[in-house]
């Protein structure tokens, strides 16, 4: 873009932009307002054309041909760029072997009828219909039409070419993405890829076997503990902490321990150091952490490191006594 | 080929080909259509939008009221993205007229037949085509490249007319060319931006005799003239953004033609020469240069 006092000019979308103020008043009439519209747009318009008339042109019969830089303004595609085609089995084995495509001349020369010929189409080189004679070979058996069996070889190799021409569309429609077909092409409903991923059946491990039989043989009202065993099944393993029950009845009027658990309770909770129970600097850390996760889960996957902008809770003045 | 659906004519072929996604893209073609209750105004507008863009099959304008769609809603969309698919349109201006909105255009872009952004404008003090006579004498040619001009200082700061500009010019431009005749040079259209008004006009081009290389430029007011207040729009999502923006690696090496390497010759190029009509080819004029006695050459 070119500035000239206020005006953008991009060429190559033959467009100016004046960046000055309009200065249309509400209160001008309809033709006033028009009148100004147009002068400006000629104002502007002469600065495109000297712009314009100033590149170096080929005269012409209607007028002179000018060459346009490419538009500077650039605007969103209709359509995603084209991607390359995913290559064949062949292609992906040429490649690993090293072979290169050969170019072939268009004639050859055709023994049989002594002209030069087409490699294929009309009056073509190896033409089935040109063979006059085929000479018996001692393996081939009686009663068997030869020509026959060379039409019916073509049409086995004919019909082999096309099965892997369509398993290489099929691969390009299941595993190239969406421009991987060409656009004239499209898979007939029979030939469809099958979707979704086809999970692999694991083998399962013995300590996953021993988790399920635990849950399966815990699932029971009583939690397993009075189940039939079989001959040589030992006790489930007890997980987790073993609760410790204060006995109910411990000479006469609230037992000894049961008393001693409340007021080691009452204790904690309405002495003087009851502040201190709570960690702030941990209290602050569970929550920065809780918000962390929570935005990162919001951003999605980003590629590469992103600054962080969560607000973190400031612990502030210390009103309490930290651990 | 068995499991495989293919075109079964060579135009369909090309049809087909046309619709595919390429390096360097075709232009955007323009749907416009109305919703269940338009105005007068509104369907002015559409009709004259069409008559701008109709060169080259650019444009495509249903007649018939179309309902469901509500472009800035979520899923009011799904049948403007159905008929952009069925008739390859990136662009459409939907109309409609209500109460709450009047004489309401929608500008919508799509990428790859999926909503990108949107712009809504209202119409206020519509002139058509026909009013105008169509600037008679100095008429642009249906289908020239036109001149683009935005002046005021909103195009530049409002969000709302810097969207507005930008999808203006993405239907008015036209093709991309490499090349233009200067002397072919014959429409315009003006973007006035005042507050939140746009004025728009489109104008032919008048190029008169000055002193210097450069010509005058002498605007004559054709086609439509209409005022546009911007009410909503709709941005493009960043991501979809990046990958619309998203520009082809050009080869800096452009192909050769026409050159081989003979072991013999060194570098050869072949001349393919025209068919020529050799009995055709002028003698001219034998008057005063034969004699009595010359007879002509006799054909065979």
């Amino acid at each position: 873009m070119d500035d000239q006092e206020g005006f953008l000019v991009d060429l190559g979308n033959l467009l100016v932009v004046d960046k000055r103020k309009a200065g249309l008043s509400p209160s001008l009439s309809k033709e006033e307002v028009t009148r100004e519209c147009l002068a400006r747009g000629e104002q502007a318009l002469q600065v495109l054309a000297e712009k314009l008339f100033s590149i170096p042109s080929t005269p012409d019969k209607a007028g002179p041909i000018v060459q346009l830089p490419a538009p500077t303004l650039q605007l969103p595609r209709e359509k995603p760029l084209p991607k390359p085609r995913p290559p064949t089995k062949w292609e992906i084995f040429a490649q690993r072997k090293g072979i290169k495509k050969r170019k072939r001349s268009k004639l050859e020369f055709d023994e049989q009828n002594q002209e030069w010929r087409r490699r294929y189409g009309y009056k073509r080189v190896r033409d089935e219909k040109d063979i006059p004679i085929i000479d018996a070979k001692p393996s081939d058996e009686i009663g068997t039409d030869p020509f026959a069996n060379r039409s019916a070889q073509k049409k086995s190799r004919v019909a082999k070419e096309a099965k892997n021409q369509l398993e290489n569309l099929k691969r390009a429609a299941k595993f190239g993405g969406k421009g991987a077909l060409p656009s004239t092409i499209q898979l007939a409903a029979t030939s469809l890829p099958i979707t979704g991923t086809k999970e692999t059946p694991r083998r399962i491990n013995k300590k996953e076997i021993g988790f399920a039989a635990g849950l399966a043989s815990s699932s029971t009202a009583s939690g397993g503990k009075f189940d039939r065993k079989l001959e040589g099944e030992k006790q489930a393993k007890h997980v987790g902490k073993h609760r410790k029950f204060l006995p109910v009845v411990e000479g006469s009027g609230i037992g000894h321990q049961e008393l001693q658990q409340s007021q080691r309770v009452l204790n904690k909770v309405l002495g003087a150091s009851s502040n201190d129970i709570l960690d702030i600097n941990k209290a602050v850390n569970v929550l920065n952490v809780q918000d962390e996760k929570r935005a990162h889960k919001a951003k999605g996957d980003g590629k590469g490191k992103r600054k962080w902008t969560s607000k973190k809770r400031s612990i502030g003045k210390n009103k309490f006594r930290t651990k | 080929m068995l499991g495989v659906v293919k075109p079964k004519s060579k135009r369909g072929w090309r049809e087909l080909e046309k619709r595919a996604p390429k390096l360097t893209e075709n232009v955007k073609k323009v749907l416009l259509l109305h919703g269940t209750s338009t105005s007068s105004t509104v369907k002015g507008v559409l009709t004259d939008l069409y008559r701008l863009k109709r060169a080259d099959g650019n444009a495509i304008k249903y007649t018939r009221k179309n309902e469901n769609i509500r472009p800035f809603e979520s899923g009011g969309e799904s049948y403007l993205e159905h008929l952009s698919q069925k008739t390859d349109c990136s662009m459409f201006v939907f109309g409609s007229h209500s109460k709450k909105r009047q004489h309401n255009l929608v500008f919508g872009r799509m990428y790859d037949h999926h909503l990108y952004d949107l712009i809504e404008v209202g119409v206020e003090k519509f002139e058509p085509i026909v009013m105008f006579g169509g600037a008679k004498k100095y008429a642009p040619q249906e289908g020239s490249k036109p001149c683009l001009v935005f002046i005021g200082e909103g195009f530049e700061q409002e969000k709302e007319l810097m969207h507005l500009k930008e999808i203006l010019i993405d239907l008015l431009r036209g093709e991309v060319v490499d090349a233009i005749n200067l002397g072919g040079l014959d429409r315009a259209f003006i973007c006035v931006a005042e507050g939140n008004k746009v004025y728009f006009k489109h104008c032919a081009i008048r190029l008169k005799k000055s002193g210097t290389k450069v010509p005058r430029i002498e605007l004559i007011e054709a086609g439509p003239s209409m005022e546009l207040v911007v009410r909503r729009h709709c941005l493009p999502d960043e991501e979809l953004k990046k990958k619309a923006m998203k520009v082809a690696l050009k080869s800096s090496k452009p192909k050769v033609k026409n050159v081989s390497r003979d072991s013999l010759a060194g570098k050869v190029g072949r001349i393919y020469m025209p068919h020529q009509e050799v009995k055709n080819v002028s003698r001219g004029s034998l008057a005063g240069k034969v004699g009595k006695n010359y007879m002509p050459h006799q054909e065979v």
